[in-house]
């Protein structure tokens, strides 16, 4: 009887320590984020974690930020964004497209949870997506390659079919063309986000083909670092990656994450968020152009012309006319240019690019 | 049609493709002939992923503090034997199943190399120099194939003629088979079972370690977590791909990296073949090559060690 009594005042006591934590937890907003990739990745997924850290550096009394990172796109992921939402996240970043189904069920299980979709294109009511225009980065670095290649081949690395990487070959081509009509790309499929050795691999294979100016689509440094070994140029992607590449790299186009998440958390502690489809690019500075070197003072200065030109909107890398792959006009759905959903479904190649789309 | 073939035929027979196969069939070889080792000796290891990763990291840390290549190959046969000698603890000493313990150890391996290898992500070190030869080297055609490459390559061909050497030429080899064919005779005859079995998984950890550490030393000089990207698993699955002969596993490693190179270098020649297909061809044409081999085999049965996999208690 007294083993009763002893374990009982203990339960109480661990009860009450617990439920007095709690209270005190709660006042700080918990956010959660899901990395698809390392943040050692030096890629895309750095490129989050630097907003993150962005995040809880602004609102540091306000705020409390968790991270997930190498969480498998797939099935695995329900599992790891519904374990933040029971650990009492009220906000839920996950940054990957293939997290998008995951994302769906587990915010229609939770719906006073907030969640943030990056690069996805399903919403609810509780359930917003963003994303980066990078396809403007794309078509300056595309201006860029045109003028920089000799051999009029540009080697492209990218990882799945999916409309954002199409939408980033698309948009360098048609900065390439309007440069160099004679410009042409070879472009490798890995299959994957981030597998250096595979990137390595498919960079070697490129400049063997003839390629002279190398693109990625893919979130690690091999690629860069394989381009200053063999003395090319290439650019680095969503981070800035002249380290690897000082006198290979041309410039980046790297994502800022760190306001848009400022404002998201913001939105939340004001009680005033809510669905939305955030879509934006350099002119909000959801991307940023790393600096522009190791090329000739007339090519900087047409980038940095065409950059002005897209941050003031007198110029939009799909202003129509534009040619698919067979020599057909694409309907032009926002008046002088393509409107946001032909970009966000793009699943057809502009003339000049030869690759099979897979599936057709 | 005509002309793409002999696209197809310029492009294998480069120097320069048949060098990136190099490079990229070498931490497969140099991983999977420590395996066949511990295999033969009996014990079933499946955390070399984990052994190769935090060979990766401590491989890359070792270069990257010492500047030298030879001080982070040390240091990832080290970081690897260390995490096998673990595994082997666990399994020989405490005679857990092999099985969870080495998937158990995978997984912690890529957490640790994770841990290692954070402070030293963003950082790169200069690769390992390739071999030069005053005439040899310079042979047009084969010169950088043969005496061209990096001290690795030359390491890993080194590692499985004397496996093969130990193996089937030495005395101590024959005992090893001999415990991992039948570890309860080997026993009664009064050999050291798991002494000898506990060398062997050290070994064979050194050896993942070492492949795992030719990837931040030779292959993209920086560490990513991460970076190994499942090559421990087709290591593992080359060992029983070999029939556990070091011969075959050459022909194996060399095959799955040459069709790796081949699926992603073919793409840009537009010959038709969905780019998904192309990057499915290695485990096809090992699959298939397989199937093959294993017809023409007179033997019944697997050839796998009978003793592979089952925990060894010493009864006295």
């Amino acid at each position: 009887m007294k083993k009763l009594n002893v374990f009982a005042v203990i339960a109480v006591l661990a009860l009450a320590v617990m439920t007095f934590g709690v209270v005190h937890a709660a006042d700080k907003l918990k956010i959660g984020f899901i990395y698809v990739g390392p943040i050692g990745d030096l890629g895309y997924t750095y490129q989050h974690e630097v907003g993150r850290r962005a995040l809880q550096k602004a609102l540091n009394d306000k705020v409390e930020t968790t991270y997930l990172e190498n969480v498998p796109e797939g099935a695995d992921a329900e599992r790891a964004i519904e374990q933040l939402a029971r650990a009492g996240n009220k906000l839920i970043f996950t940054t990957s497209f293939g997290f998008m189904d995951a994302t769906v069920k587990v915010a229609a299980k939770y719906p006073n949870v907030f969640f943030e979709h990056a690069t996805g294109f399903k919403r609810s009511k509780n359930l917003a997506t963003y994303a980066a225009r990078f396809y403007e980065g794309r078509y300056i670095q595309g201006q860029i390659a045109g003028k920089m290649t000799k051999s009029n081949i540009i080697g492209y690395i990218v990882s799945f079919p999916i409309p954002e990487v199409i939408s980033g070959i698309n948009a360098t081509m048609l900065g390439a063309q309007s440069v160099n009509p004679k410009v042409k790309f070879k472009i490798i499929w890995v299959n994957s986000w981030f597998d250096p050795g595979k990137e390595a691999d498919a960079a070697k294979a490129l400049i063997d083909q003839g390629a002279d100016v190398l693109t990625q689509h893919t979130d690690s440094p091999a690629a860069m670092q394989i381009a200053e070994q063999r003395g090319i140029h290439a650019f680095g992607q969503s981070s800035d990656m002249i380290k690897f590449g000082p006198k290979a790299q041309l410039t980046a186009d790297t994502d800022y994450w760190g306001d848009y998440y400022i404002d998201r958390a913001k939105l939340v502690l004001d009680g005033k968020w809510k669905s939305d489809d955030t879509w934006d690019g350099l002119d909000k500075g959801m991307v940023v152009m790393a600096s522009y070197t190791n090329m000739p003072d007339d090519v900087k200065q047409m980038a940095m012309k065409t950059e002005a030109a897209i941050k003031s909107g007198a110029l939009h890398p799909f202003k129509c006319p534009i040619m698919d792959q067979s020599g057909k006009t694409v309907e032009c759905k926002g008046g002088s240019r393509l409107d946001n959903g032909q970009i966000l479904s793009m699943n057809w190649y502009v003339k000049g690019v030869d690759d099979k789309m897979p599936g057709q | 049609m005509p002309e793409t073939l002999l696209n197809i035929f310029h492009l294998i027979f480069s120097e320069n493709f048949i060098l990136t196969v190099v490079t990229a069939s070498t931490p497969l070889l140099l991983a999977s002939s420590g395996e066949l080792v511990v295999e033969r000796s009996g014990v079933l290891n499946l955390g070399v992923e984990g052994m190769m990763i935090v060979g990766a990291a401590c491989g890359f840390a070792g270069a990257w503090l010492s500047g030298s290549i030879l001080v982070g190959g040390l240091f990832g046969i080290v970081a690897g034997a260390a995490l096998s000698g673990v595994f082997g603890i666990l399994t020989l000493g405490l005679a857990v199943n092999q099985v969870a313990t080495g998937l158990a150890l995978t997984i912690f391996g890529v957490g640790l190399s994770g841990l290692i290898g954070a402070k030293f992500v963003g950082e790169k070190i200069v690769p390992a120099e390739h071999l030069h030869l005053p005439v040899l080297t310079d042979i047009p055609g084969v010169g950088r194939i043969l005496f061209g490459e990096d001290p690795l390559v030359y390491v890993s061909v080194a590692l499985v003629i004397g496996i093969w050497l130990f193996l089937y030429r030495s005395r101590a080899g024959l005992v090893l088979r001999a415990v991992g064919d039948n570890h309860a005779s080997a026993h009664a005859l009064g050999y050291p079972v798991l002494r000898i079995r506990m060398l062997a998984v050290l070994f064979g950890g050194g050896c993942a370690g070492l492949g795992g550490a030719y990837l931040p030393l030779a292959y993209t000089p920086f560490f990513i977590p991460g970076m190994t990207s499942g090559r421990g698993w087709i290591a593992l699955a080359l060992v029983v791909f070999a029939s556990w002969r070091p011969g075959r596993l050459v022909i194996g490693a060399y095959l799955f990296g040459a069709v790796s190179i081949l699926g992603l270098a073919l793409q840009p020649l537009q010959l038709g073949i969905p780019q998904q297909v192309m990057n499915m061809l290695p485990y096809l044409a090992t699959v298939v090559v397989l199937v093959l081999i294993s017809r023409t085999r007179g033997t019944a049965g697997s050839a796998a060690p009978a003793s592979l996999g089952s925990v060894f208690v010493p009864d006295r």
